[in-house]
């Protein structure tokens, strides 16, 4: 651990720092200006972003741990009367980092629409059915492994105001914190083979058709519980440190 | 070196559902002294107030440092209750809050200082990946000139990362109150960065 120096000239710690480094996203994320998607055209800034040194306020993030989470929150059919409808699934995965490292210890939080395509929000004006035992929200810590795991219900799609005629593939929004500002991240989980995809103009933000292949989860028939659910996998990676100085962090 | 990132999504219109938690805007818990209040309103290019964004702030503490095992100089010992960490989702008049502690200065790795800071994420319906601010103090002149982040800026635009002492006192409780608005587009556009 280093030894930190308080001089008159600069503030705590100043003189040795050695810090890591986050690899870059360039070309991963959708561009902000979309103008398929329509809220992006009054939302989305206009001017060049300016370059963000990666000191110490961006190589940190708030650790935030077990105090936020019970494990009944990672149980979106559970805590109401009744049993959801629709159709009972589980959805598992690893929390990584692009250097293939877990990120453990880390909270994920999800939401998504019922079976029928309808969030419990007030927002929501799409006449498909409410269901009074789902809420459709949930959370989790990953375990040392970068391991998550959730039970919940398939949402459906559902149609929005975007274009005419325009639907939402069926998606789980997903909230994710690593150990750095600089990995902060939140994205949606798609389900594999979904009719919808060509027609959606956030799935097709992102302009590598690989990298939108990486939101799409695969069922995986050795998840599924007999008699009880089904299940799909889906591994999330957040930027990770590149290489040099990692070595040079581990070995301090 | 970008191989195999998850790419980002929107939150779309309903991140109410699971995001905002009761305690998010309380950086510190409420009664802490010394504690301030930042506030602002989040608008879009027509200068609408956005109903359904979510504001994130993260931060140093008091003492310039960081609970957190990256952090070189070594772990610090917060003020009881400091998480470093708030979240506020905005209202139907597209206003956020936070109750935080004024960050102190930080130590860069080439010998400069960053004046006091608060790092922003903002993520709303519209937004395919979050957008990146800073807040800096409107009482920190001297700092603030020195600000490697700041000078990096082009000078017409650094206004927009210095919050404001806030005009309306009364709502903060007796607490120091600062205003520091989000303009997503067009005149005024706040500063956003590529972190």
């Amino acid at each position: 651990m280093t030894e930190h120096q308080i001089t008159s000239s600069g503030p705590p710690g100043a003189g040795s720092l050695p810090l890591p480094r986050y690899v870059s996203a360039a070309g991963v994320h959708p561009p902000l200006a979309s103008p398929d998607y329509r809220s992006t055209r009054l939302r989305a800034p206009g001017r060049p972003l300016v370059p963000l040194p990666q000191w110490l306020t961006e190589i940190t993030g708030p650790l935030l741990g077990a105090e936020r989470v019970t494990p009944a929150d990672a149980d979106l059919t559970a805590g109401h009367p009744g049993e959801p409808l629709g159709e009972r699934i589980i959805v598992t995965g690893r929390l990584l980092d692009s250097g293939g490292r877990a990120v453990p210890d880390a909270l994920i939080e999800i939401w998504q629409a019922n079976a029928s395509g309808r969030y419990a929000h007030r927002v929501d004006d799409h006449p498909a059915p409410l269901d009074p035992n789902f809420t459709g929200a949930g959370r989790c810590l990953t375990d040392s492994l970068g391991r998550f795991r959730f039970v919940t219900i398939k949402p459906g799609a559902y149609p929005w105001g975007n274009h005419l005629n325009a639907w939402r593939p069926a998606h789980i929004h997903f909230s994710l914190f690593g150990r750095a500002f600089t990995q902060r991240l939140i994205t949606q989980m798609y389900f594999p083979s979904d009719p919808l995809f060509p027609f959606d103009p956030i799935f097709n933000s992102i302009p590598d058709p690989a990298a939108r292949q990486r939101l799409i989860a695969a069922f995986d028939m050795d998840l599924t519980e007999p008699e009880w659910a089904l299940g799909y996998r889906w591994d999330i990676v957040l930027r990770g440190r590149s290489a040099t100085v990692f070595e040079t962090r581990e070995g301090a | 070196m970008t191989a195999g990132i998850t790419p980002s999504q929107t939150v779309g219109p309903f991140l109410a559902i699971g995001l905002p938690w009761p305690d998010g805007p309380f950086v510190v818990p409420d009664g802490t002294p010394g504690a301030i209040v930042i506030e602002g309103v989040v608008t879009d290019g027509a200068g609408q107030p956005l109903p359904d964004a979510l504001v994130e702030t993260w931060q140093a503490d008091p003492e310039s440092r960081f609970d957190h095992p990256d952090d070189p100089r070594g772990r610090a010992d917060p003020p009881a209750g400091f998480r470093g960490f708030g979240r506020s989702a905005t209202d139907a008049t597209g206003r956020f809050r936070i109750i935080t502690l004024r960050p102190g200065p930080l130590p860069t790795p080439d010998g400069g200082t960053e004046a006091p800071h608060l790092d922003v994420s903002v993520f709303a319906r519209g937004l395919l990946d979050r957008v990146v601010t800073r807040i800096y103090f409107p009482d920190e002149q001297e700092a603030n000139a020195a600000d490697p982040v700041l000078a990096s800026v082009e000078p017409a635009r650094r206004h927009t990362l210095v919050a404001t002492t806030a005009t309306d006192q009364a709502a903060s409780d007796g607490r120091p109150a600062f205003r520091f608005d989000i303009r997503l587009q067009g005149d005024g556009e706040t500063v956003f960065f590529d972190v």
